[in-house]
């Protein structure tokens, strides 16, 4: 009843779009020729290794700090936790553009970036415009906006782990470290690895804020072509269309991952969407025995 | 003079909170010696014997183990509180068998077995992997070396636990209400396994509501109440000629 409902909704929708593309067939004119020319253009190529490059650092920047808060925030010790509180606390209570445009503006209260030994004359540094290029200032801005949310993430799975577990560990001798590092977090990567599939995903799309710190990433290069050829719609359209690509990947990438940290939890693994299909191949092509067995029993209950 | 006891608990004493959980245990495990504690729920057994391995602090009294303080270092006649690492290497010598299993869900039983010698105690992992095999074996799980906890049963879990305990080569095991959460008729095989380390001579404390274990098995018997031992002695005298009134109605209500 439900699934009759939904597609009647979308049917309508679908409808509706095309009644008012059919009215005026101009308006959006030789557009999807244009969205095929463009779908391959050398620069919005070049703008998706950077997009993907930013992604992948943020997120890298973002789930390791994000463990090193976690594990910083549920310590015994008062001083260490208030300082991961306090970290995320304010990096996530803060507008990601804003942090990038600090980070991207930050030679003007710091000129120089500077780093050495205490009371030796060992110092070595560096003008802030070298240092932190728009690209760093992206990286910088998204990951570490990032790893106060992984911070929440990572700590949720931490949680998720029976205490009991940290017990057996403890009782056997492990110290603090190991017990996190072969006993909580592998368990707590059945929490974390869902939610964390959906930040790399939102990171991916997110990622297209660096336009405001002039990245030349996918976002950034489409609006370039878009300002000198007047083609808006049709470049949204190509961006668009690569974002759904890589971020259909993902998700494909994040059921797997999900499978490989389920172990344990289920008794033997669920087939994989492949698998499925090929089970379903082969019981086309061959019914099991048991199907031929049946009538053998038929006939007597006739008599 | 007798030999240093395992374990020795001079008025130990723990709060949660402004509850006393043990109010002044006194006792001694002689080396070799099977203790068993009952006693109903709340009466701070399982308190007392995770202060045997520091997993909780005491708050006042002494405790030893093998003639050395738990937690505590003394130098002349003050206590240091013990580092990490020192307190890791105490409780790596004595194992503990818990209640709820608690292996590890993502490893098998051989790595649940091995993950301390590997780790604790840094063996090449051949070394660990033949000695886990081989305590597998004497639990009677030779067959389930690479199954997962959860395809194994309640009693089958606990069997590995106690194999995972005796990777390190303890001196001492704890037992805590190691058949509570097992089906009945799983019970036996796990208390046939810890009947056969007594038999090697393990020193052993157990918590337990297997009274019939506690009559063969035990070489003493403690009966705890509201954080004190109300009773004390040779198992079969404080099961069946109890001294104290609170001993006879908890035995009646058990037995």
């Amino acid at each position: 009843m439900a699934a009759i409902v939904v597609l009647a909704i979308a049917a309508a929708i679908v409808y509706t779009i095309a009644a008012a593309i059919q009215s005026d067939p101009t308006a959006f004119g030789s557009g999807w020729a244009a969205v095929g020319h463009y779908v391959f253009h050398r620069l919005i190529l070049q703008g998706i290794i950077v997009t993907l490059e930013l992604t992948v650092l943020a997120m890298v920047i973002g789930i390791i700090l994000g463990v090193i808060l976690a594990v910083m925030r549920i310590s015994p010790n008062p001083v260490v936790s208030s300082v991961s509180w306090f970290y995320v606390w304010f990096f996530r209570g803060t507008p990601v553009l804003v942090q990038i445009f600090f980070w991207f503006n930050l030679n003007l209260i710091l000129p120089h970036i500077g780093i050495g030994i205490p009371f030796t004359s060992i110092w070595w540094q560096v003008s802030t415009n070298t240092l932190i290029t728009p690209f760093m200032a992206a990286t910088l801005g998204l990951g570490l906006n990032e790893a106060a949310y992984m911070a929440e993430i990572v700590r949720a799975g931490i949680i998720s782990v029976e205490h009991g577990q940290t017990e057996a560990a403890q009782a056997l001798g492990m110290d603090r470290l190991l017990v996190m590092q072969r006993i909580v977090l592998p368990q707590a990567m059945r929490v974390i690895i869902p939610p964390t599939g959906n930040e790399t995903i939102s990171m991916l799309k997110t990622s297209s804020l660096a336009f405001a710190a002039s990245v030349t990433e996918l976002f950034t290069r489409q609006q370039q072509i878009a300002t000198a050829t007047y083609a808006v719609l049709e470049l949204l359209i190509v961006a668009s269309i690569w974002y759904l690509v890589m971020t259909s990947i993902l998700t494909v990438g994040q059921y797997y991952l999900e499978r490989r940290f389920g172990r344990g939890t289920q008794r033997g693994l669920p087939m994989t969407p492949l698998q499925r299909f090929r089970r379903m191949l082969v019981t086309f092509h061959a019914p099991p025995p048991a199907t031929q067995e049946v009538p053998a029993v038929l006939p007597s209950e006739h008599r | 003079m007798a030999a240093t006891p395992m374990v020795k608990a001079e008025a130990v004493h723990k709060n949660f909170g402004r509850l006393e959980v043990l109010r002044g245990i006194d006792l001694e495990v002689a080396p070799g010696e099977v203790m068993c504690m009952i006693g109903p729920s709340g009466s701070g057994k399982s308190t007392f014997l995770r202060c045997i391995n520091h997993l909780e602090k005491i708050d006042a009294g002494r405790l030893s183990v093998d003639g050395e303080l738990v937690g505590y270092r003394q130098q002349g006649d003050k206590l240091y509180e013990l580092r990490d690492a020192e307190v890791c290497r105490k409780r790596s010598e004595i194992g503990m068998v818990f209640q709820r299993f608690n292996l590890f869900p993502h490893m098998t039983a051989v790595e649940n077995v091995i993950e301390a010698p590997l780790r604790v105690k840094r063996e090449s992992r051949a070394v660990a992997v033949d000695l886990g095999r081989r305590l597998l074996e004497r639990v009677g799980l030779a067959e389930k070396v690479n199954a997962y906890p959860n395809q194994l049963s309640g009693g089958q879990q606990q069997r590995v636990a106690i194999a995972r305990a005796l990777a390190m080569q303890p001196k001492l095991m704890l037992f805590d209400e190691p058949t509570s959460a097992l089906d009945p008729e799983l019970v036996g095989e796990v208390l046939d396994v810890m009947r056969g380390l007594a038999e090697d001579g393990m020193t052993m404390v157990v918590v337990t509501h297997e009274m019939g274990f506690a009559r063969e098995v035990g070489d003493s018997l403690v009966f705890m109440d509201a954080g004190v031992v109300v009773e004390a002695g040779k198992p079969k005298e404080v099961l069946t000629s109890p001294r104290h009134e609170r001993t006879r109605t908890f035995l009646s209500s058990v037995l």
